[in-house]
């Protein structure tokens, strides 16, 4: 647990380092660099999220608009007779910039109205007022969220999601604990050489095995249906099942022995014994199954080929992108609420999350 | 139950005659743990054994799922044309390793990085930091690509923007960075994307950080080794481990990278046909024109090619991966 960065020791005189700072000052300064270092790093990672957030509030007009402010933003207006005029930041003689109401516009000069003023009429500028700045102001457009949720049939998408999530997951956990149990617990011929096999299956390029699974499902016809991306999973996949045999095999063999004088079953200790035990790694396969699932996008793209009312929010946020290109808005509003749900199971469960990530890395 | 079995059966079997009947004890446990199995046995066999052999099989065919009744014995054609006759083949290929030397080791050293940095004893609220980090990981893929091309626009993304309006670099329009467009830059911004998937390695590389004798920090602290030497002679090579399971399964990962460039441009290699890894070839041939014999040989190759890879780092892993004493 020790730091991997180390800040060179207080009272060491020998190796004082040249530098302005007095040794007693060091410790402090350098955390305090580093977490700034870290800080604005995160900024910079988190930066892509912020522009997903503004822009997913921004006006149809303000993301084709070429030099609009950052935030979503509306041109502030001025009504004068009858009819709104845009606003600019126009300088003026004395140095000072005023913001008024551009009326006509002319190419080498044009004719304003001061928006607190109006009664002095028009006011002469000479110059061009293409090059002058227009006052926005703050505008999000919540509305865009309503627009892309309808527009994408929002409520569709995510109950096909979910419907897939759910049910993959179930079949995923649950067939892989009772394979990863019978790997943890016994002995039979070849089994160590049955494990390298699931672990070869890990790393298997998932495309070598793909066309004649394709062709078989097109053969018995569940292409176009769920069923080739669930049923699949209910055969315990080998992530999932290395994962929970680590698990298993910490958990203390006197307790299976003492239920097992007990006269419980084979099925009964799995059920009563090991389960309620294993319940943070099962807990980090179903997560990690789930976000999978969410995530997931080539098993879906070709077997639900031309069945939009069956596609899961990946491929439908896809297909959305294809067709309401530069409604960068709507796009990004999309985009957002693809992820509220993922974001939302991420902060309520990252620890047990997390823990898990560390789990199968770790053991190699 | 172990225990049991061991004591009826020394570790020293061989003297027993190779005939001998299996207790009842045995027997039981053989039964349960297949009963248990079943489901993973039926499966390797349904979804991974007989697809695999098949998957060789088609490789040997021409068959278009347009017309399933044309299938035509063309023996090594396809795999002759694949390895001989088919440029794109050989450009995909070499598209996909330029793009895995650029993006393995920027993604790896920036994960490190913040392993490094999130792991040192300085940086307050580096938890929080963590999860931060890691969050961008649950965003679904495609809507980070979405995301990530709507930052990187090269008219309206923040990135130009601020490059141009804070930093003063010409970066906004069509004279300017255009990340998505320029054959140049393009495997840069792939990997830039790629990097809010780094929540896994990261948590991965800071549990090996973890796991590092904190007596080797302080012996070299007491010989004054700098940080970077510490990083260089302690940090690394004793993470080296984890360096290496990384490593392989990015490279893995990477001989079937699709999502990221297929949602950027549909899978039509813009710009330039730098984006046609083969992957997407794959996806091209067999999903798109349904050349499925063809496709099961890229397929193959691709299988091959992998294997290949995998071989040659686990050889090059005894030159520097250090798995620590022998004992």
């Amino acid at each position: 647990m020790d730091s991997t960065i180390t800040t060179p020791s207080v009272n060491s005189q020998t190796k004082s380092r040249s530098t302005f700072i007095p040794a007693k000052y060091r410790k402090p300064f350098n955390s305090v660099m580093l977490t700034l270092l870290a800080v604005v790093v995160l900024f910079l990672f988190l930066l892509p999220l912020a522009y997903g957030v503004m822009t997913s509030l921004k006006t149809d007009t303000q993301v084709t608009t070429a030099g609009a402010p950052w935030y979503p933003a509306s041109p502030l207006k001025f009504e004068y007779n009858g009819r709104a005029y845009d606003i600019f930041e126009v300088p003026q003689a004395d140095g000072d910039t005023l913001e008024l109401a551009l009326v006509t516009r002319g190419r080498e000069s044009s004719e304003f109205i001061n928006p607190e003023n109006p009664d002095a009429g028009l006011i002469p500028w000479e110059g061009r007022w293409r090059t002058l700045d227009q006052v926005w102001y703050l505008d999000p457009v919540w509305e865009n969220y309503t627009r892309a949720w309808n527009a994408i049939n929002f409520p569709r998408l995510l109950g096909n999601t979910i419907f897939y999530a759910v049910f993959s997951t179930l079949g995923a956990v649950s067939s892989a604990a009772v394979v990863a149990y019978g790997f943890a617990r016994y002995r039979f011929p070849y089994r160590s050489q049955l494990f390298i096999i699931v672990m070869a299956t890990i790393i298997l390029p998932p495309m070598v095995t793909l066309i004649p699974t394709y062709a078989f499902f097109v053969q018995i016809g569940w292409v176009g249906t769920w069923l080739p991306l669930i049923v699949p999973q209910f055969f315990a996949n080998g992530y999932n099942i290395f994962l929970l045999r680590q698990f298993f095999m910490g958990i203390p063999r006197a307790l299976d022995e003492a239920a097992m004088i007990d006269g419980a079953s084979h099925v009964r200790i799995f059920w009563s014994v090991i389960l309620p035990q294993a319940r943070p790694a099962l807990l980090a396969v179903t997560l990690f199954h789930f976000f999978f699932a969410w995530n997931d996008f080539f098993g879906p793209l070709i077997y639900l080929a031309g069945r939009p009312e069956l596609y899961p929010i990946t491929v439908g946020l896809t297909a959305f992108n294809g067709l309401y290109e530069g409604q960068e808005n709507l796009i990004q509003a999309a985009s957002m609420m693809a992820s509220v749900i993922p974001l939302l199971v991420f902060f309520f469960a990252q620890r047990s999350f997390m823990q898990g990530v560390v789990i199968t890395g770790v053991d190699k | 139950m172990s225990v049991l079995i061991n004591k009826k059966m020394p570790p020293a079997p061989p003297a027993k005659p190779p005939k001998a009947k299996r207790s009842r004890m045995e027997r039981e446990q053989i039964k349960w743990g297949l009963i248990f199995l079943s489901p993973w046995l039926i499966g390797i066999v349904l979804f991974y054994l007989i697809p695999f052999v098949a998957s060789f099989g088609f490789s040997l065919v021409n068959f278009n799922l347009a017309n399933p009744d044309e299938i035509r014995f063309v023996g090594l054609a396809n795999w002759q044309r694949a390895l001989f006759n088919d440029p794109n083949v050989y450009q995909a290929f070499r598209v996909t390793f330029t793009f895995a030397l650029i993006a393995l080791p920027l993604s790896m050293i920036f994960a490190v990085f913040l392993a490094v940095l999130l792991n040192s004893k300085s940086v307050r609220g580096a938890a929080f930091l963590r999860t931060m980090f890691y969050m961008p990981t649950m965003i679904p893929l495609v809507a980070a690509v979405l995301i990530w091309s709507g930052v990187l626009n090269e008219q309206t993304g923040w990135f130009n923007l601020i490059l141009q309006n804070v930093f003063g670099i010409q970066a906004v329009g069509v004279t300017g960075i255009r990340w998505l467009a320029n054959p140049n830059l393009i495997y840069f911004t792939l990997t830039l994307i790629g990097l809010w998937g780094v929540g896994n390695t990261m948590l991965i590389t800071m549990a090996g950080l973890q796991s590092v004798p904190t007596e080797l920090y302080e012996a070299a602290d007491i010989d004054g080794a700098s940080f970077w030497r510490q990083l260089i002679y302690i940090t690394l090579p004793m993470i080296s481990p984890v360096l290496f399971y990384n490593l392989v399964l990015g490279t893995i990962g990477l001989m079937q990278y699709f999502l990221v460039p297929y949602v950027l441009n549909g899978g039509n290699g813009f710009p330039n046909g730098t984006t046609n890894f083969i992957g997407i070839y794959f996806f091209n041939q067999s999903f798109r024109f349904f050349n499925m014999g063809y496709g099961a040989t890229l397929a193959w190759l691709i299988f091959l090619v992998s294997l290949g890879l995998t071989i040659l780092l686990f050889g090059s892993a005894r030159h520097w991966v250090y798995y620590g004493s022998e004992d």
